[in-house]
């Protein structure tokens, strides 16, 4: 008959209409800034960089290899690099950024930074309420502004931070090894040269400095 | 007849209008000025009293001539504004004849009892039912037949628009299928 | 047999006494200018504030319709929401294209608002409550409307936006199409009561039979011609599921899309009074105006009434608008001439049965009144199963399956 669906459609509106009053679970929104639905893992908003230990400033993972900048689609990335050097996790002598800049107005959330980062220094951050009374200033983020502790890389994309971690434990258990046979090998070859015992275990360099994070990546 | 204010303004309204209508360049403007004429002259019927034929001029001259007019105009020429001189020697033959028009009209009125206000009659009490009851009872078959030729100039109007569509793809699809049904 | 019930006279002549009063109380010399203003300030006044009271109540309808809150923020349950919408539409910043016709686009949205405006001259807004009793008070409502499509076309053209223009000539294209089964279904009421004044149509509904008023709602034609003269004033007043003119996934928002601010707040504004213009009259026609159904419920004063039909009638629309997709431009018309056109005339006819057939028959009233009911019926009946019949022949409606969605 006409007008058949018509009456059908007026009905199902009519119980969504009253059934949103009386059933609770209808409701389909969430209302934000009181509630918050919990974010999937995946969630990528605008990157962040990684540091590890407690100063942002020495740990800092990032070695101001570039690499994010030329690859930055919208160029975002602006990144000056020091003029001295600092060890990194393993202890190898790197560079650091002098000056890291992101600026989020131009960046497109593409992750290819992260993508390109042989480092693991940079991130996705699922942060989004980022608005700012200033459009220009309130945007451009600082090396400051950008660092996040890897716990925060922890909590917001778990199973991501797992493998990274497992990964940065076996490069530097790789590095440890490997330092402890060049030591073995570098007693040895004292031991066989001057036949006397050799003070192997302080004398590689920056064995001072791999022993905080190593003891970090275990505990993770 | 007294020159009240409202008969005044209206009657400038009216003027001003058909003289915009004769004089502007753009034709949308021509058509808008030309509905302003018609709602003035509307106003100018509602003033005498005259209601229906006040509200009848307002439906059919402001809302079907008028937007009938622009239709043409959008659908013609896009209603852009055309470069040439508005005025044409011919339009000093169309002044002539409107002057004569005018001359015409005023004589008619001026003998006709409507100049001396004592012979007018009162406008009746129900002026509505009246001219219904004339248009159902003694007009009824001029009605009739104005309203047959209407039909048949509708009927022709749309066989016309019919026949040119019926060219390039048959009937056309009002049902579509739905996607993937 | 019908019996006019007297109100309880203080409640519902307050507004017209008050009016008495202040016009009594002022000098002379400008008692008529007073009387003026007193019968249009309420109408400027009482039709936008119950545009702000729409606004809000349809965005929640809405809102709930689709198992969502709607606006909740603004004041308690968000009733204060067309404040914040006043105060944003107010200091927005007024854009006008650099080619658009500048006198043309500042005036359309004045001649819509005034024409709009104008429709409720003639309303009965309660018991000797109509601004101006005008002896043909349908026909001016209907040619006050025709002046609308013009202000629609002067905004669609002026912006100099070819989808402002085509929002124009869609709306324009409706709205001729529409006003035909309007002024047709229209036509039945004036047939019966005989009259265009609609103060008197009103004054002839508002008797009753036994506790039951002689609304033409209660009429076979009168239901169908009501239906119909919803269905054609949903697409005069350019509203879901007749909204292809502003249509937002197509045309943007249609006629007005070059306006900003407070401009557009005013096509807002114009296109909710002329909703309730044509419930108004709707009202007027069909339901019994500003009188109450049963003859115990007269002591509600009669503006009550009124309101309370007109409330009635724009819970309906917003639930209407949120059920029924868009239409499309040839199911559009092909309703209009092929469904409405044919309906409304066969309304005519039944009315005019009515008209004819006694009411009482053998000396029983009763069984005469049942019998005229049921022919009457039976002519508006027939013809639409007739026409149902036919309008579905060939048309398989079967739940369409999605290849890519799901």
């Amino acid at each position: 008959m006409l007008g058949e669906g018509i009456i059908q459609g007026l009905m199902e509106t009519a119980r969504n209409f009253f059934g949103s009053y009386v059933e609770k679970e209808r409701l389909v929104t969430v209302q934000f800034p009181e509630e918050r639905r919990s974010l999937p893992e995946a969630t990528r908003q605008f990157p962040f960089l990684l540091y590890d230990g407690d100063d942002p400033e020495r740990g800092l993972r990032c070695v101001s290899c570039q690499i994010c900048e030329k690859e930055c689609p919208p160029r975002c990335i602006h990144i000056e690099k020091s003029k001295d050097r600092k060890p990194d996790f393993v202890g190898k002598q790197q560079f650091y950024p002098a000056v890291f800049n992101i600026d989020v107005s131009v960046c497109m959330s593409c992750q290819i930074c992260v993508e390109v980062c042989p480092f693991d220094a940079i991130r996705m951050d699922t942060e989004f309420e980022l608005s700012t009374s200033d459009r220009f200033g309130g945007l451009l983020w600082t090396k400051r502004e950008l660092a996040r502790s890897n716990e925060y890389y922890r909590q917001i994309h778990p199973t991501e931070a797992g493998e990274c971690d497992e990964r940065r434990a076996k490069e530097l258990a790789d590095a440890q090894a490997k330092a402890a046979a060049a030591a073995a090998a570098a007693a040895a070859k004292a031991a066989q040269a001057a036949a006397a015992p050799a003070a192997a275990s302080n004398g590689a360099p920056g064995s001072g400095a791999k022993s905080e994070p190593a003891k970090k990546v275990v505990t993770q | 007849m007294r020159m009240t204010l409202p008969f005044l303004i209206l009657a400038i309204l009216t003027l001003a209008g058909g003289v915009a209508a004769m004089t502007l360049r753009r034709l949308v403007h021509c058509a808008l000025a030309l509905s302003v004429a018609f709602a003035g002259l509307a106003a100018l019927y509602l003033n005498l009293d005259a209601e229906f034929a006040g509200l009848a001029q307002l439906l059919v001259y402001v809302g079907a001539i008028a937007i009938l007019i622009v239709f043409a105009i959008l659908l013609t020429r896009g209603g852009d504004s055309d470069a040439e001189k508005s005025f044409s020697p011919a339009g000093i033959g169309g002044a002539v004849i409107a002057l004569a028009v005018f001359a015409v009209l005023a004589w008619a009125t001026e003998t006709s009892g409507i100049a001396h206000p004592a012979l007018v009659t009162p406008p009746p009490e129900s002026a509505m039912r009246e001219i219904g009851l004339a248009l159902m009872q003694r007009y009824v078959l001029p009605l009739e037949v104005i309203a047959l030729m209407l039909t048949a100039a509708m009927i022709g109007a749309v066989i016309l628009a019919v026949r040119e569509r019926r060219n390039p793809a048959g009937t056309e699809s009002a049902e579509r299928p739905g996607l993937g049904a | 047999m019908s019996v006019a019930v007297a109100p309880a006279f203080a409640a519902d002549q307050i507004f017209v006494a008050l009016k008495y009063w202040l016009v009594l109380h002022t000098p002379g010399p400008f008692q008529t200018l007073v009387s003026i203003l007193l019968t249009i300030i309420p109408i400027i006044v009482v039709f936008p504030a119950l545009f702000a009271v729409t606004t809000v109540l349809e965005r929640k309808g809405l809102g709930r319709i689709q198992n969502r809150y709607g606006p909740n923020r603004v004041g308690p349950w968000g009733v204060f929401q067309p404040l914040a919408d006043a105060v944003k539409s107010l200091t927005k910043e007024d854009i006008v294209p650099r080619s658009a016709d500048h006198v043309v686009h500042y005036l359309a949205p004045l001649v819509l608002v005034a024409t709009a405006f104008l429709a409720f001259a003639v309303l009965p807004i309660g018991r000797n409550m109509t601004a101006v009793n005008l002896d043909a008070g349908v026909l001016f409502f209907f040619a006050i409307g025709a002046a609308t499509e013009l202000a629609v076309f002067m905004a669609g053209w002026s912006s100099r936006n070819k989808y402002s223009l085509l929002g124009a000539m869609r709306a324009i294209a409706q709205m001729i199409s529409y006003e035909i089964p309007l002024i047709l279904s229209s036509v039945a009421v004036i047939m019966i009561s005989g009259t265009l004044s609609t103060t008197r149509i009103v004054d002839e509904q508002a008797h009753y039979t036994g506790t039951v008023a002689h609304w033409n709602v209660f009429t076979p034609w009168g239901l169908a011609g009501f239906i119909l003269f919803m269905i054609a004033a949903t697409a005069e007043t350019n509203r879901s599921p007749f909204d292809l003119p502003e249509g937002e996934s197509e045309i943007i928002a249609g006629y007005f899309i070059e306006y900003s601010g407070f401009k557009f707040a005013l096509f807002f504004l114009a296109e909710y009074l002329e909703m309730f213009a044509v419930s108004g009259l709707g009202i007027t026609l069909f339901l019994g105006g500003w009188s109450s159904p049963f003859s115990f419920l007269a002591w509600i004063p009669s503006w009550i009434w009124f309101f309370g039909k007109l409330l009635a009638l724009i819970v309906g629309f917003i639930w209407v608008r949120g059920t029924l997709p868009r239409l499309r431009m040839d199911q559009l018309m092909n309703f209009a001439w092929k469904f409405m056109l044919p309906m409304t005339l066969v309304v005519i006819v039944s009315a005019g049965v009515w008209r004819f057939l006694p009411a009482g028959v053998a000396g029983s009233a009763a069984l005469g009144g049942v019998i005229r009911w049921l022919v009457c019926a039976l002519v508006v009946a027939g013809p639409y199963i007739a026409l149902a019949r036919v309008l579905e022949r060939g048309r398989k409606i079967e739940k369409r399956t999605y290849r890519y969605a799901e």
